[in-house]
């Protein structure tokens, strides 16, 4: 009796849990398929995940214009880089004030980081501010300065695992030694915090790979269009499927035509492929990243 | 020990612990305390050209006209109604969810299911506007050409038509966002003691028993802590979900136009900075007082659930 009760949760979770992963690969699927389908064959039949005529003109249509999605690539891969690097700089040293227990004023700076979290001006002001003041507008800073940079919710992270996870004795003797802050925390603290700064760079590296509401608000087509990342790309694909044809040398595209239906879908493609690729290998840090963002403290 | 130590503060040894953190404070108060002063924006009729300080003063005239305008009450509603639903449904799914991935027993098995459910909210929402497009499309879109062709229904215009979006926003939110919320659930079911399992087991209690009575009554500090956070954020809304899944399109904005959809068309299309900053300061405002009030209301009924 009890042996089959087990057995039955057994199944139906292993049922229920493939469905909805099914439901969850999907779209991706029915994306791919639609990047192969022929053009003709779209336009009359629609998108299907059993397209009766294959065609790979939109992945040809694509490399004849890579010089602008190659360019997206490398802004991508630039601003995530720089972005992640910075971002993990300015969190951990600010990290470290609040986590020292000799530093005078550090209440005070753990409250104005907590009440970021709950209180903000808004996104009217923050546009003001990084606009007028700051100047970002159509600048590489426009996609790594506004909100991404540093956020308390990983200040925090990084401050409690500096307390609880670097013994206090190793840094107590260090301290004896004579060793100054910088050489401590450059030395002994970052060193044994590798763990929790290589989580929270993916986490960031993600959210900079993925971001495209800073381009939307501080770049604009006309002077900004040079810093255009991948998602930025296919956000104005997605406004005007001529972006690409549009900024061409028309000479290049020779007598091809815009097959505008499956590119559209072969573009999404490309701009999926290296994070699915590279998911399995971060996959098991990405799910730690989400379980340390879920418990308080 | 440190207490009874405490000494004069010795500023050769802390100025380098100031020098670290600088950076940080540097760009907490460019991002994060400069904007708040902004919120001055929605008292004055703003100039771009003489800046915040010397634009006119125009007392609560940017609020009036805001809350004037039938968009105001549409915007608010959409915004905690498509909140509520989502709290309600999201969790519950993502609690089912954690339940059954917890019954897997094979570690490959469910290592597989978690990544595959998971993969949705690593895409960005421009992807998932694009796998939307896909399905919806009117000319070419799955649906229309496959699934209603084959019931013989005549083909759907889903970008104009609002009625069906309050259940397209809302599945396409669970899609992306259940992975999330339930690898939080799951983690915190792992965490739970196999002592209780075993008793429970001995005692001869069903699987489903031991769900009921051990499994959710123990998932009540996750659920709480969740809440709270969603509820003090329900004057927010996901901007890609409303912006992008709808392709921004007017006619659907009855019934998807959220706040922050509101006050990024306002801002950046129409450039009323007048409405969109009214929106904005409100949002902030009303969002920070539900996040204190949720937080006491938490606090008194069990203070350990409490975020502050």
């Amino acid at each position: 009796m009890k042996q089959k009760d087990g057995l039955i949760w057994s199944i139906a979770s292993n049922v229920v849990m493939a469905i909805l992963s099914l439901l969850a690969l999907l779209p991706f699927l029915l994306l791919v398929m639609a990047s192969f389908t022929d053009n003709q064959w779209a336009t009359a039949n629609g998108f299907s995940f059993f397209p009766g005529k294959f065609s790979t003109v939109a992945y040809q249509y694509i490399s004849n214009q890579w010089s602008t999605i190659g360019r997206a690539y490398l802004m991508t891969v630039v601003v995530t880089v720089i972005g992640t690097a910075a971002s993990l700089f300015v969190t951990a040293g600010f990290a470290y004030a609040l986590a020292s227990e000799i530093l005078p004023g550090r209440r005070v700076l753990n409250f104005l980081c907590v009440f970021t979290m709950l209180f903000n001006g808004g996104l009217v002001a923050s546009y003001y501010c990084w606009v007028s003041i700051f100047h970002v507008k159509d600048t590489l800073g426009a996609l790594i300065l506004p909100g991404l940079l540093m956020n308390a919710f990983n200040v925090i992270l990084v401050k409690n695992y500096f307390r609880n996870s670097v013994p206090a004795s190793l840094i107590e003797a260090a301290r004896i030694d004579g060793a100054g802050e910088i050489r401590i925390y450059a030395k002994i603290v970052l060193p044994l915090s590798v763990p929790i700064i290589a989580t929270i760079g993916l986490m960031t590296g993600i959210a900079y790979w993925n971001d495209w509401t800073n381009g939307l608000y501080y770049l604009t087509e006309r002077n900004g269009r040079n810093f255009y990342t991948i998602q930025l790309v296919l956000n104005s694909i997605n406004e005007n499927i001529n972006f690409l044809s549009a900024n061409s040398n028309i000479a290049a595209l020779g007598s091809m035509q815009l097959p505008s239906t499956t590119m559209r879908m072969a573009i999404a493609v490309v701009g999926i492929l290296p994070v699915i690729l590279a998911y399995p290998f971060f996959q098991k840090y990405f799910v730690k990243g989400i379980t340390l963002g879920g418990v308080k403290e | 020990m440190s207490k009874t130590k405490k000494h004069r503060v010795r500023w050769k040894q802390v100025l380098p612990i100031y020098l670290l953190a600088l950076p940080g404070i540097i760009y907490m108060i460019c991002n994060n305390y400069f904007p708040m002063f902004g919120i001055v924006i929605a008292f004055k009729k703003l100039n771009f050209g003489k800046g915040i300080f010397a634009s006119d003063w125009c007392g609560l005239q940017n609020f009036e006209f805001l809350f004037q305008s039938s968009t105001a009450f549409n915007i608010i509603r959409n915004t905690i109604l498509y909140n509520v639903v989502f709290i309600l449904l999201g969790n519950i799914v993502a609690i089912a969810c954690a339940v059954f991935l917890n019954e897997v027993r094979n570690k490959v098995a469910s290592r597989l299911y978690q990544s595959l459910i998971l993969l949705p909210y690593l895409m960005s929402w421009v992807v998932v506007s694009y796998l939307g497009y896909a399905f919806l499309s009117a000319d070419t879109g799955m649906i229309n050409n496959s699934i209603l062709k084959m019931f013989g229904l005549d083909p759907v215009n889903w970008y104009n038509t609002p009625k069906y979006w309050p259940f397209i926003l809302t599945f396409v939110n669970l899609w992306k966002g259940t992975g999330y919320s339930m690898i939080i659930y799951f983690s915190s079911i792992v965490g739970i003691s196999s002592d209780y399992y075993e008793a429970a087991r001995i005692d001869g209690a069903t699987k489903w028993q031991q769900i009921k009575n051990i499994t959710l009554p123990l998932l009540k500090p996750t659920m709480i802590t969740l809440l709270i956070l969603s509820v003090g954020r329900i004057f927010n809304s996901d901007f890609g979900l409303f912006y992008q899944m709808t392709r921004n399109t007017g006619t659907l904005y009855d019934v998807t136009q959220t706040i922050d959809v509101y006050v990024y068309n306002a801002l950046m299309k129409r450039s009323d900075y007048g409405m969109s900053s009214a929106a904005s300061v409100f949002q902030s405002v009303v969002g920070f007082a539900m996040v204190m009030i949720t937080n006491a209301v938490v606090r008194k009924k069990s203070s350990e659930n409490a975020l502050f």
